[in-house]
């Protein structure tokens, strides 16, 4: 009980591993290709929540750095992932993820 | 801290995040499953409140909500056609992905709750450190910085490159 009711670090790595094993799950299981990249974006930010976890209990600033370039790096992830997913719907019609088996039309 | 108020409102955050994500990766709907991703984004944003990065909270409602979510909503909307949003997505690999899921989440937990405890610093971060970021942003990581913005530049334009309206193809 000691252990529920004072929010310690475990609390959170319980969260992030949560958010991690979900997103795994999507990225395996999903064949739209829009719902991959929600996973994608589920894993980065259980990374995060680990990443200013640990920072906090150190009491560092490097988790907190990292954190501000994983959502930067995140962003830029998306942008390029959108622009590949809306040509490959372009060109095969689908964002069907295990129907799509050639590089060129 | 074992305030119960503190407690209380930790859990509430946790469950909403948990629960949202959950039912992104369950639902079968791609709508829905973005719109529950808002719910888990302003959920992760909470909880980085709760470790006293504030600045990231705010970073991350503002990238996460108003740039990457509507930009995978323009993406479903687009390649599922505006009319249809019943759209359901496919499923496959349903065994292999549970035992993963189940795997993973049980392995990690087993490690975190066997192996004994953590140590907390005496120094844990407390109160609000946007100074502390402008001040590291500033001098030890500044080179990763410029590299970082550099790289979004690149990035953005060649989304927009590849993203283009081609005149010649349509």
């Amino acid at each position: 009980m000691e252990q529920l009711t004072t929010i310690g670090l475990n609390h959170y790595l319980t969260i992030s591993a949560i958010l991690l094993g979900f997103g795994l799950f999507a990225v395996m299981t999903r064949k739209n290709a829009i719902v991959v990249l929600m996973g994608v974006e589920l894993i980065l930010n259980a990374a995060n929540i680990n990443f200013l976890a640990f920072s906090k209990y150190n009491g560092g600033m490097e988790g907190v750095m990292f954190a501000l370039f994983v959502i930067v790096i995140a962003a830029a992830e998306a942008a390029i992932a959108l622009a590949i997913v809306i040509n490959i719907f372009k060109i095969f019609k689908s964002v069907d993820v295990s129907s799509i088996d050639s590089m060129k039309e | 801290m074992s305030n119960p108020t503190y407690t209380v409102i930790f859990y509430l955050f946790a469950a909403i995040t948990v629960f949202s994500a959950a039912f992104v990766v369950f639902t079968r709907n791609v709508i829905y499953s973005a719109f529950s991703l808002l719910f888990t984004f302003f959920g992760v944003a909470a909880l980085y409140v709760f470790l006293s990065a504030d600045f990231i909270a705010v970073t991350q409602v503002v990238v996460y909500v108003g740039g990457i979510l509507v930009l995978l909503l323009f993406g479903v909307m687009f390649t599922n056609g505006i009319m249809q949003t019943g759209q359901k997505s496919e499923v496959f690999h349903i065994i292999p992905g549970t035992v993963l899921l189940a795997g993973i989440i049980g392995a990690l937990l087993y490690t975190f709750y066997t192996s004994h405890g953590w140590m907390p610093s005496e120094t844990t971060l407390q109160g609000s450190i946007v100074e502390r970021i402008g001040f590291e942003t500033m001098s030890h990581y500044v080179l990763p910085f410029e590299m970082v913005s550099i790289l979004l530049l690149a990035a953005l334009i060649g989304a927009a490159f590849l993203a283009r309206f081609d005149k010649s193809g349509k």
